[in-house]
């Protein structure tokens, strides 16, 4: 297990040299966007519209925040479940989205894309929105503002804090349950 | 016949929203307290760790202690001889939560079914009613989060399924949800009953102290065993791994008809957000 600090935008190079259960720590601008907002994209790709940021060497980060109270630019940020993202990220992938960050499994269409277009999934410590934010220092709404917490934001990160779950070669980090010892009690 | 004002009513419950997502329970710090020495896995120590370090920057900042503040829901235990004076008191629970969600700077989640369109309120509040002999109110009220809703499951089960068919289905329903809920999770079964009230029971039954036991001793044995049987499973905190997928299982069982063996079972969080008042 290796730790290393990334920079945004990320390039294959630094994807390459991940390995399931390192550790990242993110610097520079990633991008929300959770069920309504892939919609929106997706749907934007259909009709060949552009769309509101650029993927090639992005990270999506799998979040809808809460309010920023004052004097902080965004409140508690942590992940929400990402399989639910899994039906639009193959295409976002094969458009050069480099990495998505979130909690909980990937479907292996996911999984696939990854490996073929050099892409990572990050895991962040999800119920912990609070710890998350801190590492979060600037926020601004970039595309559809009326989907409120489901918004597009930039955000601005200082090392924010990540582990490698697949990895581009086929690596993953979490294990199968072990059923049989479960149901034998 | 005694009368409690609408606005008290609106005021605890806002107070009881915004404390519930800045404060974990007792039970659930000291759990993880207990847990985070007992890992041998570093992966899951670290996310003990970061949960408890969570937990004192939630009560330090003020901010949630997750950005998914849930739908609120709540369980009334309405006294016969108590009464509401000033509004309706589904429609005071409904906009204290909405004055508590608004003030405490906590994330609006409800949205319309089909569009999607977010509400802007986080209303409606999901209100359970129990009239009670007496002239007191109380109320629990829950944040529920989506991941762990998710994950969760009504089956109706013939008869002849019995404890061991409802006890593959729950070990294999965690099994299945492996790291998507935030394990480690709470495991609320409702057994018996009927479609709806096993859902509901299941949900009433994570009210529990993680750490307390249940009354009737055969229940409270298939509770320790389906722990134990549950946390061989290996998913651990977040699913990276260790001893503790689940923090405890609390059942409810209710009587059924001679044709069904309802199951219903309510994955929470390990952030189990709620409180309780009693007016």
């Amino acid at each position: 297990m290796a730790e290393y600090t990334l920079t945004t935008p990320l390039t294959d190079a630094d994807i390459e040299q991940l390995k399931s259960g390192d550790v990242v720590f993110i610097t520079g601008t990633i991008y929300t966007g959770r069920d309504a907002a892939h919609k929106r994209l997706v749907d934007s790709l259909d009709k060949g519209e552009a769309l509101p940021f650029d993927l090639k060497g992005a990270l999506i980060y799998y979040v809808g925040p809460s309010p920023a109270p004052p004097g902080r630019p965004i409140g508690s940020a942590g992940p929400t479940t990402s399989y639910r993202m899994d039906t639009y990220a193959p295409r976002l992938h094969a458009l050069g989205l480099k990495g998505t960050i979130g909690k909980g499994k990937r479907s292996q269409e996911v999984k696939d894309a990854m490996i073929a277009n050099k892409a990572a999934y990050f895991g962040a410590t999800g119920g912990a929105g609070a710890l998350l934010s801190l590492a979060i220092k600037g926020a601004k709404v970039i595309a559809y503002d009326d989907l409120g917490p489901e918004a597009i934001r930039e955000l601005t990160v200082e090392k924010f804090p990540l582990l490698v779950i697949n990895d581009c070669h086929g690596g993953e980090l979490y294990a199968k349950p072990n059923l049989e010892a479960a149901l034998a009690g | 016949m005694r009368t409690i004002k609408a606005q008290t009513i609106i005021d605890s419950v806002a107070q009881m929203c915004i404390s519930a997502n800045r404060e974990l329970p007792e039970d659930v710090v000291r759990t993880f307290k207990a847990r985070m020495e007992a890992e041998v896995n570093p992966a899951a120590k670290e996310t003990f760790r970061q949960l408890l370090e969570n937990s004192d920057l939630s009560k330090e900042t003020g901010l949630p202690l997750c950005q998914d503040c849930g739908l609120a829901v709540f369980f009334v235990e309405m006294g016969e001889d108590a009464r509401v004076e000033g509004m309706g008191i589904r429609h005071a629970i409904n906009e204290g939560m909405i004055k508590g969600y608004q003030e405490g700077y906590l994330r609006k989640s409800s949205c319309d079914a089909f569009t999607r369109k977010n509400t802007g309120d986080n209303s409606p509040a999901i209100i359970h009613f129990d009239l009670v002999p007496g002239d007191k109110i109380k109320i629990w009220m829950m944040a529920k989060g989506g991941g762990s809703e998710n994950m969760s499951r009504v089956m109706m089960f013939p008869p002849a399924a019995g404890w061991k068919g409802l006890r593959e289905f729950i070990i294999n329903r965690v099994a299945e949800a492996g790291p998507n809920p935030c394990p480690p999770i709470l495991v609320g079964v409702g057994i018996g009953g009927n479609f709806e009230l096993a859902a509901i029971n299941s949900k009433k039954a994570l009210l529990r102290e993680i750490d307390d036991t249940h009354p009737d001793p055969e229940v409270a044995k298939l509770e320790a065993e389906l722990l134990a049987s549950i946390n061989k499973l290996g998913v651990g905190p977040m699913g990276l791994g260790g001893d503790t997928t689940c923090l405890g299982v609390k059942i409810m069982v209710a009587p059924c008809h001679l044709a069904s063996l309802p199951l219903a079972v309510n994955i929470q969080c390990h952030s189990a957000r709620h409180k309780e008042v009693v007016l």
